[in-house]
């Protein structure tokens, strides 16, 4: 395959960002807008064509009778530190980052689309589209890496763009203290991931990944046997890897970055936040599975991660009152459901029902991508039409905003696994595989679930029906406090069109048969629905949602005392089960004032205080003997031959 | 054992190192005290004739006694009026004078005491050196060869001239 | 009666101290320098009696007087002019007016 095209691919989004963050702040906003969203456009275009020609080509480099290759591009060597430790940078081919090449550009064109309207005559308009495009770059330079460390560079990209992107609004503390928070944790995270990779190359002598995923054995044999307190040591570098995609994808207990990552710009939470940079993680394991294979502890570890997390999320999301913190805690859970997915795809180093859990995830990493950033995109619809994030300042807007209206129900849909919308096909295919490895998990999965369906369509109807507010009267009391205030309206054009386009694709995209295109192995896979678990998971989401129906269709007392009746359990739930309060304990009153500031204390008092009192004893004997410095001469004369005569002795009485 | 005439020479020249030395540092007049320098130098030239050292003699009397003595004399014209003698000095003052350069002799000698085996080494045989070999040494980089310092020492001696001339310029 | 390393010692010994003496007494700043070349002669002939009894064959302390000969002609051409600058500016060069050099 010629090289232009993948180079183009990842040149144009970083060109763009180079130029609008240069030169952008003298341009108008349409202009930059125009341009970031053209460049994204070439860029979906130019990585259509890419995925296309690897899935449909039928070019013996992309597949081999019916299994698929994977196929690298390019490969440049880029630092060489040993012999054969080189970290390279390249672009690699195979079924999953073709179908993330179809997913980025897909979700970040819609958001450039959906943020000329909605990023309208914000101040910092350019550095907004400059950011987007930096984005992008990374995060499709992260699923192209050839070798872990070129995704490890790329993963830390995406991370600073997140960075930038959540403290947009850095005028906002809250905003600035979210930025921080999310880079902090991340960061943290990363750590592991970086001792991972230490680990793994250390004993495998190489960072690329086809070798090792080729190879899993050889891997295996490299390792030797290796033990660390009680594991192999391939298991810790495994786990220790997956610790940066537990950061980077909101597991439990390293979430509470993403929460207050919502502080961001509605669509970058729906880009970064929901759709693409926070499946990382999931995409991170998926691409080393051969090796997590390998380890049982390290699948079950990931497992059992995502399943707590899974749960823990959607319980928080049933009582959160922001509309942003229910989609990010669903997100929360949503990845979970992958993570999940990857744990139980297999047992004994042997893939289940052909990796079923493998290609699952895949599968839902694809369609909740599509409905979670449409989900995101009609918040920000919302929020855009009553600026406001609470759902109490909302109820009845389906009258006001019916494209919203009717799209978010199709995300709500999706994401709850109603036939025939795309959550039900992937959520489907990771409960069966749920099942498949142990009857615990897809139970366990499928209360989650239903969980799912019932929150979500909390929020719908919350949102859409529950109460009728007088919007009338509050704008006329806004007007009469002198301020600017409209009704709800629909949201404009730019707005509109990507929540159309992506709730199609929320319709439509379960009918793919993804098994053609992702397995674990190249092979093709043959999707069965298996009717048991479809139909019980599909009952267990309508009853849900009849159930959220029956609380929250009309305004009424049944939500307040259900919540009277077990309040320690709600209001738990609403402070997300204090978890930043736990981290806040640890740090404020454990490391802070337990390490801290007694290293503080020290290196104020001790060390300080040594110099200081070097400076203070010599500045102290300047004053007692400057008067030896009389300007007499002959004085000088005396001191230097007493001196001279001294040493002269000295001198010899030591020879002597 | 040395010729009469060679000890005669020695002790001229000892003697006169002694009395000129004594009197530079106490005669009153300043421009006597040039004079007598003048004729130590003199002395010291000698002193190295006697030792064989011919040419370091002929550098002493052309740079020391040519050339500094040359400078103090215009020196002190410049800055002294006819008949400025300096004052009688306080006897406090002269003792602790004596007391200093006593102490500095005696600390010498007791320096030079503690290698009393060489100190009566009798005149050992030396060829001149020639003014090749001289100029061999002074312009070569080899072993006990001096091209590095000479280089230096012509250095020192512009940023001397430099900064004479700036300094003692007329502002 | 032999010419020993001893009796060129001595007299260079008496320049030295003769010039100590005069540096440490003498308020004039010519006779002060005058003094310190008393010191370097005393120095430099040190040096050369080494050379000629101790090391007849070579020339370090023949080099050494050399150098110190230019360095003290060097060294004596910058007082002067220091002094002289001085006298400009005072009218004086007795050293214990200068006295303004000081912390």
């Amino acid at each position: 395959m010629d090289i232009t095209i993948p180079i183009l691919i990842l040149a144009i989004p970083l060109f763009m960002f180079l130029f609008l963050g240069l030169v952008g702040v003298k341009m108008s906003h349409k202009l930059a807008g125009a341009l970031g969203t053209l460049g994204m456009g070439t860029v979906l275009v130019l990585s259509y064509y890419t995925a296309f020609t690897y899935y449909f080509s039928g070019n013996p480099d992309f597949v081999d009778g019916t299994t698929r290759l994977q196929y690298v591009v390019f490969d440049q060597t880029w630092l060489q530190f040993t012999d054969f430790l080189a970290i390279k940078l390249g672009f690699l081919l195979d079924p999953i980052s073709a179908m993330m090449l179809i997913v980025i550009p897909t979700i970040s064109f819609m958001v450039h689309v959906y943020s000329l309207g909605y990023m309208k005559g914000e101040k910092g308009f350019q550095r907004y589209y400059a950011f987007l495009s930096l984005f992008s770059f990374s995060m499709l330079g992260l699923v192209v890496a050839t070798n872990i460390f070129q995704m490890y560079i790329f993963w830390e990209l995406v991370g600073a763009s997140s960075f930038l992107l959540i403290g947009f609004f850095y005028t906002l503390p809250s905003a600035v203290s979210a930025c921080k928070k999310a880079f902090i944790v991340t960061r943290f995270a990363d750590l592991g991931f970086l001792l991972g990779i230490l680990v793994l190359s250390f004993y495998t002598k190489q960072l690329d990944f086809l070798p090792m995923t080729q190879n899993p054995q050889g891997v295996l044999a490299s390792f030797g046997g290796a033990t660390f307190m009680g594991a192999s040591v391939l298991t810790w570098a495994l786990v220790l890897i997956f610790t940066g995609g537990m950061g980077k994808s909101a597991m439990l207990p390293l979430h509470i970055w993403l929460p207050d990552a919502m502080e961001g710009p509605t669509p970058v939470s729906a880009l970064i936040h929901a759709a693409t940079m926070v499946v990382a993680g999931v995409y991170l394991v998926a691409r080393l599975f051969p090796l997590y294979m390998l380890e049982d502890a390290a699948l079950t570890f990931i497992t059992v991660v995502g399943a707590v997390t899974a749960f823990y999320a959607a319980v928080v999301a049933c009582t959160q009152i922001d509309i942003k913190r229910i989609l990010a805690f669903s997100t929360i859970s949503q990845i979970a459901f992958m993570m999940v997915s990857l744990g139980v795809a297999s047992r004994d180093n042997v893939a289940i029902h052909e990796g079923l859990g493998y290609m699952a995830s895949m599968f839902h990493l694809f369609t909740h991508a599509m409905f979670k950033a449409l989900l995101f995109l009609g918040a920000g619809a919302l929020i855009h039409a009553v600026h406001s994030n609470i759902y109490t300042a909302m109820g009845g807007l389906r009258k006001y905003m019916p494209v919203t209206h009717i799209t978010f129900l199709i995300g709500c849909l999706a994401i709850a696994g109603i036939f025939p919308f795309a959550g039900f096909w992937s959520k489907d295919e990771i409960l069966t595989a749920c099942f498949a490895n142990h009857w615990f998990w897809g139970a366990w999965m499928m209360m989650v679930a239903a969980m799912t369906a019932f929150y979500m369509f909390r929020m719908y109807f919350l949102v859409f029906w529950w109460d009728n507010p007088d919007y009338e009267a509050r704008v006329r009391e806004a007007e009469a406090h002198g301020h600017h205030a409209s009704l709800p309206h629909e949201a404009p054009l730019p707005m509109a069109l990507p929540l159309i386009f992506l709730a199609i694709v929320s319709t439509v995209c379960g009918f793919i048969s993804f098994g053609k295109f992702v397995t674990f192995d190249g092979h093709e896979y043959i999707i069965h629905i298996d009717i048991k678990v479809a139909a019980a998971s599909m009952g267990i989401a309508i009853l849900s949602i009849l159930f959220a129906g029956w609380l929250y269709l009309k305004k009424n007392d049944k939500p307040t005392r259900m919540a009277d009746s077990c309040r320690w359990l709600w209001t738990a739930a609403l402070h997300r089960f204090y978890w930043d309060e736990i981290y806040l304990f640890i740090t404020r009153r454990i490391i802070f004032d337990g390490i801290c500031k007694p290293i503080a204390w020290f290196d104020r008092h001790i060390i300080d205080g040594t110099m200081d009192g070097f400076a203070y004893v010599t500045n102290k004997a300047s004053y007692a003997i400057k008067g030896l410095q009389s300007g007499k001469v002959q004085m000088y004369i005396w001191w230097y031959l007493i001196g001279a005569v001294v040493l002269g002795l000295v001198t010899a009485v030591c020879i002597l | 054992m040395e010729s009469v005439g060679s000890t005669i020479c020695y002790w001229i020249i000892a003697l006169a190192i002694v009395i000129f030395s004594v009197l530079t540092v106490t005669t009153r007049k300043i421009l006597r005290a040039a004079t007598y320098l003048l004729f130590t130098l003199f002395a010291t030239a000698a002193l190295y004739f006697k030792l064989d050292y011919e040419f370091l003699g002929s550098v002493q009397i052309a740079v020391y006694a040519g050339g500094i003595v040359v400078l103090f004399v215009f020196s002190i014209l410049l800055t002294t009026r006819p008949g400025d003698n300096s004052e009688q000095l306080a006897s406090r003052k002269k003792l602790l004078g004596l007391l200093g350069a006593i102490a500095v002799g005696g600390a010498t000698a007791w320096a030079l005491c503690s290698r009393c085996a060489d100190l009566f080494t009798s005149l050992p045989f030396m060829s001149n050196p020639t003014m090749h070999e001289i100029g061999e040494a002074m312009l070569g980089s080899g072993y006990q060869q001096y091209l590095l310092p000479f280089e230096a020492v012509s250095v020192l001696l512009l940023a001397c001239i430099i900064g004479g001339v700036v300094i003692a310029r007329k502002r | 009666m032999d010419i020993t390393l001893i009796w060129y010692l001595v007299p260079a010994l008496v320049m030295f101290c003769c010039g100590v003496y005069g540096f440490l007494t003498r308020r004039n700043m010519i006779a002060m320098l005058i003094s310190l070349e008393l010191m370097l002669n005393a120095v430099d002939i040190n040096f050369v009696v080494f050379n000629r009894y101790l090391y007849p064959g070579s020339m370090e302390g023949w080099m050494f007087t050399l150098f110190g000969i230019a360095i003290a002609a060097a060294e004596t051409a910058l007082a002067i002019a220091i002094i002289i600058n001085l006298f400009r500016v005072s009218k004086n060069i007795d050293v214990r007016d200068a006295t303004k050099m000081k912390y």
